[in-house]
């Protein structure tokens, strides 16, 4: 087919537009996520359990990890860490739980998204074993202790000795019904 | 060849059907101005309540439906249609085309916006209220939090998109395509010229906003999670997506406004414009920054420094080509022979009042410091000073230089001298004040405030009421002059310059249907 350079126009343009439309979908949130990733933007930490490698334990120095747990707006569990703070060396395993208790009638889902402070520890900061992996389903009135394991990483930069590992609780039993409706 | 010249279509459906771009263009003019009373008297309601400290006259989720509203109309409604009636009527006729290229599309894009903004206007009587979550609507405000009828929002938000884009694309058409036989690119006014980079802009990130508006719906309807943490997204995600579409866009709101007042400048300094080589690449850069920049709006959500820096810098260098068109515009002025029509008074308001708002823009780039106005009355007073004397004066100043050319007659000239100082003294009343109490610390977006603030407050409505009045007069000024009054000639400006100044006043329906010869 033959088109005018008028056409020729009006084709590049309407062209530009539709990319820019999937430019959102499929290049600004996955490149989003990347950065995020790569630089610890937002505290964001990694979504699977850390696989630990053999190292040795840092004695020289001790880092105090804080813990804070932090209820979502309109979400109305009992949710609290055992401990809020222990103080580790590089390389040690730190375990503790975090108690959780469903006060209403109701079954419901949580799901803890942890959020770590300062950012650049983001990366430094490993958990082998985390209830914020999963999501957490509690029946009417049921409590919990959910167990949490961390490992603080030998490379952590050297200024940095206090970290904070926050965690919300959000409610995700509307959420869950929605996707699987949706499947 | 009678059919060649036949005149418009009788009744109201040539309104309906027209494929004209005069018609086309009244009609946007006509909508933007219907709408900016409309934004306006939205504003009236913020300023009433705002009069006096404390809660007097609406409730405070009214008060945030009409800060939002007042927004999203203004923006949407108001700015942006305006431009582009601007360019239907004169884009044509600056360039010797006889029309725009895709004069059927023309149509559609302007009849979507009456209904676009009919079902956007329709949220206020809905259930739990309209948008009331800020004209950014930052998730998870407009999505978790949002009230029920932010899906019509979302459709209308999507409607006005597709209205926009279809437009820049018949401007980029037209401009590319329909110039008369020796009007090269570089002979092309700078109004066609700032549009030209303007309707790029809009098909680049006018799809980006339909994009995030489309990921707030299917949060809110089909269980994805974009934008809430609890499912894995990230509502700062959404900022990044809102802003990268809002930082061209406020461009998209300015660079017509550059366009117009270089063309009136030079017509009333009796002068070539200074510069026009450099202006056009100063636009061009002006676009290009802005989809460097659009971090400075968050600041302070967390950033990493590195970030912080990058988008400081990245956003003071826009103040280098942006002084470049302001040292223009200055020195086309010196030693020019100066006349003082109501345009040139718009005109030089323009470039005194944008270059204020220019400078508290740069004040809020300085990252450190932007913690400090971050989401207070200073933020506002930098934007209205950009966008009311910026945009809006612009196209006041382009109304008053081409009136004469659309109906044909000279408008009331002692009137619209009333109504350059009573908006000059309104607007500056209004929001100048605004830099103080947003200095000292009062938030935006709040129905209430501390006493302190009281005085500055009381000032601001005072000069937002004069000036939201003295738009009536204007107007009941255009009014009188479509339906008389002297009779203008084909170059009622005795220093402008232009092919559409060449056509008769006022402007045959069908202009430049040979081309004109472009020497």
């Amino acid at each position: 087919m033959q088109l005018n350079p008028a056409q020729k126009t009006i084709v590049k343009a309407i062209i530009t537009a539709v990319g820019m439309f999937a430019f959102v979908f499929v290049v600004m949130v996955p490149l989003y996520n990347v950065l995020c990733k790569v630089t610890g933007l937002n505290g964001k930490t990694d979504p699977n359990p850390y696989k630990s490698v053999p190292a040795a334990v840092d004695t020289s120095r001790t880092i105090t990890v804080q813990f804070l747990a932090t209820n979502n707006k309109g979400m109305h569990w009992d949710f609290k860490p055992s401990t809020h703070q222990v103080k580790i060396h590089p390389g040690e395993i730190g375990s503790l739980t975090f108690y959780v208790r469903n006060p209403s009638g109701k079954n419901m889902v949580g799901q803890a998204i942890p959020s770590v402070s300062p950012f650049e520890a983001t990366d430094y900061l490993h958990k082998t074993e985390c209830f914020c992996f999963t999501s957490q389903p509690l029946e009417a009135h049921e409590e919990k202790l959910m167990p949490l394991k961390i490992i603080v990483d030998q490379d952590l930069p050297k200024h940095i000795n206090k970290l904070t590992l926050s965690y919300t609780l959000f409610d995700i039993t509307e959420m869950n019904k929605k996707r699987t409706a949706g499947l | 060849m009678s059919d060649h010249h036949h005149g418009p279509a009788k009744g109201l459906m040539r309104w309906v059907l027209t494929t004209n771009h005069k018609d086309i263009g009244s009609m946007y003019l006509w909508f933007s101005f219907a709408m900016f009373l409309f934004g306006g008297s939205m504003a009236m309601v913020i300023r009433a309540e705002l009069f006096q400290p404390g809660l007097q006259l609406v409730e405070p989720n009214f008060f945030n439906q009409m800060t939002t509203m007042h927004g999203l109309v203004m923006v949407f409604g108001a700015v942006m249609p305006a431009f582009v009636g601007l360019a239907n009527w004169m884009i044509p006729m600056m360039i010797g085309a006889p029309d725009m290229a895709l004069p059927r599309m023309n149509n559609w894009s302007f009849w979507i916006l009456p209904f676009a903004f009919a079902l956007m206007a329709s949220t206020l009587f809905m259930e739990g209220g309209g948008p009331n979550f800020g004209w950014t609507f930052y998730a998870p405000l407009s999505t978790d939090y949002a009230p029920p009828s932010t899906t019509y929002f979302i459709f209308a938000v999507h409607m006005m998109g597709v209205s926009s884009i279809m437009g820049a694309i018949n401007v980029i058409a037209t401009i590319l395509n329909l110039r008369a036989p020796g009007m090269t690119l570089m002979k092309m006014p700078l109004f066609v010229w700032t549009w030209l980079i303007t309707a790029y802009l809009l098909i680049a990130v006018m799809p980006v906003l339909a994009g995030a508006v489309t990921m707030m719906l299917m949060d809110i309807h089909f269980g994805t999670s974009f934008f809430n943490a609890g499912g894995g997204g990230d509502p700062v995600l959404f900022q990044h997506v809102f802003w990268f579409f809002g930082h061209p866009e406020v461009y998209i709101m300015i660079l017509p406004a550059f366009g117009i007042v270089s063309a009136i400048i030079p017509a009333f300094a009796r002068k070539q414009l200074f510069g026009y080589t450099s202006m056009v690449y100063a636009v061009a850069s002006i676009a290009f920054l802005s989809f460097i920049v659009w971090a400075h709006h968050m600041f302070t959500v967390g950033i990493p420094l590195v970030g912080e820096v990058f988008f400081m810098y990245a956003t003071m260098l826009i103040a280098v080509p942006t002084g470049v068109k302001v040292f223009n515009w200055i020195a086309t002025m010196f030693r020019g022979s100066l006349t003082f029509e109501t345009p040139m008074l718009f005109s030089i308001a323009f470039v005194v009042l944008f270059t204020i708002g220019g400078f508290s823009g740069l004040m809020l780039s300085i990252a450190p410091a932007d913690f400090q106005y971050h989401d207070t009355y200073f933020v506002v007073a930098h934007f209205h000073y950009v966008l009311v004397p910026g945009a809006i004066f612009a196209i006041f100043a382009g109304v008053y230089y081409w009136l004469p050319k659309w109906t044909g007659h000279m408008y009331d000239t002692a009137l619209s001298k009333v109504h350059f100082w009573m908006s000059f003294i309104g607007m500056n009343l209004t929001f100048f004040p605004m830099h103080f109490v947003g200095l000292a610390g009062m938030p935006r977006r709040i129905p209430d405030y501390n006493m302190q603030f009281a005085d500055f407050n009381m000032l601001s409505s005072i000069g937002g009421f004069m000036f939201g009045v003295t738009q009536l007069l204007f107007l009941f000024i255009v009014i009188k002059c479509v339906k008389g009054g002297e009779k203008a000639e084909a170059k009622p400006w005795e220093g402008a310059h232009g092919l559409e100044w060449m056509v008769p006043s006022p402007a045959p329906y069908h202009t430049f249907t040979t081309p004109p010869d472009v020497k």
